[in-house]
């Protein structure tokens, strides 16, 4: 039975959410953002920044002090059961029975949301070969590596066929190879239509996966913005050249700043309206050989430390 | 969800305890046979036969086998139902009914049913050595049934709260350690009220245990210490506010939820 969704309603829409721990940490300090049907959305933020705390409200796992959420028009405080069929969640800390099999696992979670048993057992099989886990899937699932276990919960989360993904830090500790082959899962499901809310320390995936992106901090929303326009904002870049050599004298030149690293490593900081050619001219003038040259940090990575620092500063000088 | 979806959750629930507990028989099944057969030997057997006739022309050990097929049902109803709930909030892994659509009954009586078929089977196994030991007749197989999957229930609801309300392993042994234990041992498992002096017989009548047993006892052997209407009433009572009160703490995710 499929639940009274709006068909025009956002994906997700956060109203005002505060979130008191009864310790007194204020978790979440009134955030409100939109994420729109079909969306590949990253929820980025230092840790402790509220995320967590976010994705446990969204999913019932906490309860708002103030606020609500609606995942497709459904309110997650008033209709928690019909919220709750749309959304699937990988959490961040691996919570399954480990000595269940990964095949009971899914089908089990199946049967929580109410599917047949000969249903789930097509799903489970469907999904578990599709993260290329089938093989483990009558095994207990204590035998399998980190990277499988994450994949598990992906597949986990697939059994309701959710409407809105959630998947938080799912490659945290995941080799690369898994983590690509976990992306290319995850974007076809995105590809279909399910909106993904993703959560990462990886910046590099967000900024190749996801089209709007919203930075949390200390409980506030400090960005909410399209991908594209947020990395048009990086005025500045930094690049590290492999030399080989590193004069005693570096160049000079207006716009550019260089910064010896060792003998062999400079660093050049740049305006993103400078061109690269009077970089490399001013090298050359300089009797500077490059041999190899790559950005010193991802660009949405520049961005994120900066908008942090920048949302931290008036707080430090309150402080100091 | 609406009723049949959530009865398919109910079932999930249920049939994942039950795999469970076959899965881990050793642990489940066996030490409560073990346990009964030495009480049989040493009670039964050895002390049972210098006592004789005790009431209603039953030998000892025809007494106390009611009893004793009781107090393996409580204890093995509330252990099933306490260390696995406990369990799944430990490996976090309740997380994963907690943010499905399925209602809360579904999760309790889920648990439930698992805890009652543990409590059964162990109850039935332990009956089975008992006819080793000696011969019974079960007078009312009804009522005998009844009241086990009743006390089970009872035990199994406990349970349940305890797990809710536990932060660390101990706190799913203190109850069994010191409320359980004590209330079999003076709920007439061994011994016939009757035997007992005032205050202490008036006052074995605050024990729920004494009911539950006395039930039992009157399904199989036909006779009772106390009322056995009321014993049933009183163990619906008792079913009604353990389940009222398990539902609310689920409501209010405590224990569950932040």
């Amino acid at each position: 039975m499929s639940p009274e969704i709006r068909p025009t309603a956002p994906a997700l829409v956060v109203d005002n959410l505060r979130k008191t721990y009864r310790n007194g940490v204020e978790a979440l300090k009134g955030i409100s953002l939109t994420v729109q049907p079909g969306d590949f959305f990253a929820l980025l933020g230092p840790n402790g920044a509220g995320k967590s705390t976010l994705i446990g409200i969204l999913s019932s796992l906490v309860n708002a002090t103030d606020g609500d959420a609606q995942v497709f028009g459904v309110s997650v405080n008033n209709q928690r059961s019909e919220a709750m069929k749309l959304i699937g969640l990988v959490p961040q800390e691996i919570n399954f029975n480990q000595f269940e099999k990964p095949f009971d696992i899914c089908v089990n979670e199946a049967g929580f949301y109410g599917i047949p048993r000969k249903l789930a057992a097509e799903r489970a099989e469907k999904y578990l070969k599709e993260l290329r886990l089938w093989d483990k899937a009558f095994y207990q699932a204590r035998e399998m590596s980190g990277g499988m276990k994450r994949r598990l919960m992906i597949a986990r989360a697939m059994m309701n066929e959710p409407k809105l993904l959630i998947l938080d830090e799912p490659t945290a500790g995941v080799d690369i190879e898994i983590r690509r082959s976990m992306w290319q899962f995850v974007s076809a499901i995105n590809a279909a239509g399910t909106t993904v809310i993703l959560t990462t320390h990886y910046l590099e995936e967000a900024e190749s996966l996801c089209r709007n992106i919203a930075i949390i901090d200390h409980g506030t929303i400090i960005e909410n913005t399209s991908m594209k326009r947020l990395l048009a904002t990086l005025d500045v870049e930094t690049f590290v050249l492999d030399v080989s050599e590193v004069p005693p004298e570096l160049p000079r030149l207006d716009g550019i700043g260089f910064r010896r690293i060792d003998e062999r490593t400079l660093e050049a900081e740049m305006a993103r309206t400078q061109n690269l050619n009077a970089l490399f001219g001013a090298l050359t003038a300089g009797g500077i050989t490059v041999n190899s040259m790559r950005t010193k940090t991802n660009r949405l990575e520049e961005l994120f430390v900066r908008l942090v620092e920048q949302g931290r500063a008036p707080a430090r000088e309150k402080t100091a | 969800m609406n009723a049949s979806t959530n009865l398919v959750a109910l079932y999930t629930v249920a049939r994942r305890e039950i795999v469970r507990i076959v899965r881990i028989w050793t642990q489940t099944l066996i030490p409560p046979i073990i346990t009964m057969t030495l009480y049989f030997i040493i009670f039964g057997k050895l002390i049972g036969s210098r006592i004789g006739i005790v009431e209603g022309g039953f030998s000892y050990m025809q007494y106390i086998v009611p009893g004793l097929v009781m107090m393996s049902v409580i204890n093995n109803s509330y252990m099933n139902i306490s260390s696995s709930f406990y369990g799944a909030k430990f490996q976090r892994s309740v997380e994963e009914m907690l943010v499905s659509p399925m209602a809360n009954w579904a999760i309790l009586y889920g648990y439930v049913i698992g805890a009652v078929a543990r409590a059964l089977v162990v109850g039935a196994l332990v009956l089975l050595v008992a006819l080793f030991f000696t011969s019974l007749h079960v007078a009312h197989p009804l009522v005998a049934l009844a009241a086990v999957t009743l006390g089970a229930v009872i035990f199994a609801l406990a349970g349940f709260i305890n797990a809710v309300f536990a932060s660390k392993f101990d706190d799913i042994a203190l109850v069994p350690t010191f409320v359980i234990t004590p209330l079999t041992y003076l709920g007439g498992v061994f011994y016939s009220i009757n035997m007992l002096g005032e205050p202490w017989r008036a006052i074995s009548h605050a024990n729920p245990i004494l009911y539950m047993v006395n039930a039992f006892r009157y399904g199989v052997l036909g006779i009772s210490d106390v009322s056995v209407g009321g014993a049933f009433a009183v163990m619906l009572v008792f079913i009604a506010g353990l389940t009222i009160a398990a539902l609310q703490l689920l409501k209010r995710g405590v224990g569950l939820r932040s």
